[in-house]
């Protein structure tokens, strides 16, 4: 697995606080990385480190193998969280001159942004002042500025914040777009859905050290305890249920009568489901099987919890 | 290179289209322009104001000593009472009345003698009255003394003090107050220029930090790199309406004084000079002022403005970085005040010490700790250079060493001004202490 951006050992003090301490994150290319983390946990001090607005006291990030540069910049499209525009300039206007700070000449600025502008339909903003928009609208501006100059990698802080659900989907599309056009891409945020939803790897920052990362589908694997939701369908379930509560650990049950059904979860013995299934197999039909997989909010709160518990 | 030329575009273009800015470039010279007129106005009415000073005299002395001038005017009442010509005066709506009582002697005269008017008298009515009498006592008393009216006229001839330097030049009174008011002039403009600037600076910085873009623009570019651009643009922007206000105003005072043939400042001149004439038996006074307009003539303008311009941009640079720290740090304008207070000192300082001290004594010990004295060095140091540098003028190693502290200062205080500023941009949401600011340094 090639990487885009290697952190070793971060560490930033302000002051008295550590923001960071020995902090190491590996993101893989053309992949959708997500950076989780309680409020003040210090995910946008990495994030702005990446961006070089300010830099580690010790410890040192490498973009496609070598040291971060100034000239990195060019390749690297931030959405900050707390975002804005200046509200007495023109739509237009603005794009190019935020554009060209990022080092796209004039005439190239002009042409992807007609692109832009004609692919979110927004064509008729241009000559628009800011402050004549919706949060909504300024955010989708934003959006393209970020991605504007085709950065090899992109960081969204809390990108869907501002958009309702039809132009959150947009923007969620234009993301998984860019990642198929081979961008990689950092995503910080707080809605567990979203991160479930698009991205492969995630890590999870909690008082200023790396708690948790690696592929989200391992991380789960890992957090999986063989728990598995059964539905039987059984006319004698008074004694099914006695016999499997005396044979095995059953966590929870209940009956429902109209469907005659019995519901119930159970937790196996790890790599040994076949007696449990021989036995199964004879007293009832099985209606449904599944086992329960943590949801990535699950592992959040879970590890937080140990995290804290243990110190 | 490229990134600081488009942020000094931004934030030229961004000034330079506001309304209010526009409004106030092409406003301000009429205002000025108007309140020239105005005081010109009033000036002209005062003037234009005659006395009436009816008199009342009894005695035997006083035939013909109060004669009628530009602004008073006499008027005699003969043979009627102190009531009735009290009355008349007053119903005639005159100035007021001078009555002067029959008595034995001038002295007693002097001692009975009244001024009677509507409400308190004009000090200068007041004392034109009193030097005619002070002058007749006088007159009176060398008479008693032997002295013959033609000779007591012979007696008023009046003293100047011939001055030169030791080097034998002739040296004019007054020359280096003038001169320190020019560069006063150049040191005033600095102080407005800072002051209003500094401000727009300021408000530039909360503004990128309220709508929040700042964190956005700081990704691609050095904060340091946008505060420079910031200072820059918006004094390119400064100067741009300096250059408007100056070109434009001069122009509508030449157009109003060509229409209006308001010539005030030429009567002014005029009637000095005539008084000058009267009074003095010197070399004529038209020689004299053009002794001024010569040794102002000589003052080196070419190296008094190239100065200037070194000491404003130094200078300006160092106050405009305070105040883009100072916009960074803070959330609102409302919590600015705190901080701006300790810029304006050393400005108002620079400007008050100047004016007491410079324009008295301009190579004293006061005026030199000033013009090194980085904070306050641009405007005392303009104050004083006038008077040229080498002898007889500045020294040599005092312009030195307060460019070069200047210069040390600038870097020192930009340095210290972009550490605070890259901290303080990326924090909302509060109102930082001194404390604070000091840790941010550390950051």
């Amino acid at each position: 697995m090639s990487t885009i951006l290697v952190a070793k050992e971060v560490t930033k003090q302000f002051g008295e606080h550590t923001a960071l301490n020995n902090v190491s994150l590996e993101i893989p290319k053309n992949s959708i990385y997500g950076l989780l983390g309680p409020n003040g946990a210090g995910k946008t001090t990495l994030i702005r480190i990446i961006n070089q607005i300010t830099y580690p006291d010790k410890g040192a990030i490498f973009f496609e193998g070598e040291p971060l540069q100034p000239h990195h910049i060019a390749k690297i499209g931030y959405l900050p969280e707390e975002r804005g525009l200046y509200k007495g300039m023109k739509v237009g206007e603005q794009c190019l001159y935020l554009a060209q700070l990022k080092g796209l000449s004039k005439t190239d600025a002009k042409q992807r942004l007609k692109y832009w502008f004609d692919k979110l339909d927004i064509g008729d903003w241009w000559n628009r002042k800011v402050q004549e928009l919706s949060k909504g609208m300024a955010q989708k501006i934003q959006f393209i500025v970020t991605v504007l100059h085709q950065p090899k990698l992109l960081i969204f802080d809390e990108p869907f914040s501002g958009f309702d659900p039809i132009n959150a989907n947009i923007i969620k599309e234009e993301i998984l777009l860019l990642k198929e056009e081979g961008a990689s891409i950092i995503f910080s945020t707080h809605r567990m859905e979203s991160v479930e939803e698009l991205c492969e790897h995630i890590a999870l920052i909690h008082k200023s050290e790396k708690i948790l990362d690696g592929k989200l589908s391992d991380i789960k694997k890992s957090f999986k305890k063989n728990i598995f939701e059964m539905t039987l369908g059984t006319d004698n379930a008074d004694f099914v249920n006695q016999e499997l509560q005396a044979k095995f650990q059953i966590l929870s049950s209940s009956y429902c009568t109209i469907e005659k059904e019995l519901n119930f979860t159970i937790l196996l013995p790890q790599n040994d489901s076949g007696e449990f299934f021989t036995y199964i197999a004879s007293k009832a039909r099985i209606n449904r099987f599944v086992e329960q997989i943590p949801t990535v909010s699950d592992i959040f709160i879970q590890t937080i919890e140990n995290k804290n518990n243990n110190a | 290179m490229h990134k600081l030329l488009l942020i000094i575009k931004r934030e030229y273009l961004a000034k330079v289209r506001n309304k209010s800015f526009i409004i106030m470039t092409f406003l301000s010279p009429l205002l000025m322009v108007g309140m020239v007129l105005l005081i010109a106005y009033l000036v002209s009415l005062n003037e234009s104001e005659t006395r009436v000073i009816t008199i009342l005299n009894e005695s035997q002395f006083f035939e013909n000593d109060f004669k009628s001038t530009k602004g008073v005017s006499y008027l005699n009442f003969k043979n009627i009472s102190l009531s009735a010509a009290k009355d008349s005066t007053a119903s005639l709506g005159y100035y007021g009345l001078l009555y002067i009582p029959k008595e034995k002697s001038l002295k007693t005269v002097s001692k009975a003698s009244y001024f009677y008017s509507k409400d308190g008298p004009n000090a200068e009515v007041i004392g034109t009255l009193e030097k005619a009498f002070q002058e007749k006592l006088l007159q009176e008393k060398l008479i008693d003394l032997g002295v013959s009216e033609q000779q007591f006229s012979e007696i008023g001839s009046r003293f100047e003090m011939h001055t030169e330097s030791f080097s034998g030049e002739q040296n004019l009174k007054g020359i280096t107050m003038i001169k320190a008011f020019i560069g006063g002039a150049f040191g005033y403009l600095i102080m407005m220029f800072i002051i209003i600037y500094g401000g727009f600076v300021m408000r530039s910085v909360i503004e990128e930090k309220t709508s929040r873009i700042i964190e956005v623009i700081i990704s691609s570019v050095k904060p340091f790199q946008l505060m420079l651009g910031k200072i820059l643009g918006t004094s390119l922007a400064g100067i741009t309406q300096f250059a408007i206000w100056i070109v434009s105003a001069s122009l509508l005072l030449l157009v109003v004084f060509l229409v209006f043939d308001v010539n005030v400042g030429m009567d002014y001149v005029d009637a000095n000079m005539e008084t000058m004439k009267n009074v003095s038996p010197l070399p004529a006074s038209e020689e004299m002022i053009q002794l001024y307009i010569t040794e102002l003539l000589k003052i080196n303008w070419g190296t008094l403005i190239c100065f200037f311009i070194v000491y404003f941009m130094l200078g300006y640079l160092i106050y405009s970085s305070i105040y883009a720290a100072i916009g960074a740090a803070v959330d609102n304008e409302t919590d600015t005040q705190q901080f701006i207070l300790p810029i304006i000192m050393p400005l108002m300082l620079a400007i008050y010490v100047g004016f007491f001290s410079v324009f008295d004594n301009p190579h004293g010990p006061i005026a030199v700790g000033f013009s090194l004295f980085p904070l306050t060095s641009p405007i005392v140091m303009l104050m004083r250079l006038p008077s040229g540098i080498g002898e007889g003028g500045v020294p040599l190693w005092q312009v030195i060493t307060s460019i070069v502290l200047l210069i040390v200062t600038f870097i020192g205080i930009v340095r210290l001004a972009a550490k605070i500023y890259r901290v303080g941009i990326l924090m909302y949401g509060k109102k930082p202490s001194y404390k604070e600011l000091y840790k941010w340094l550390k950051y």
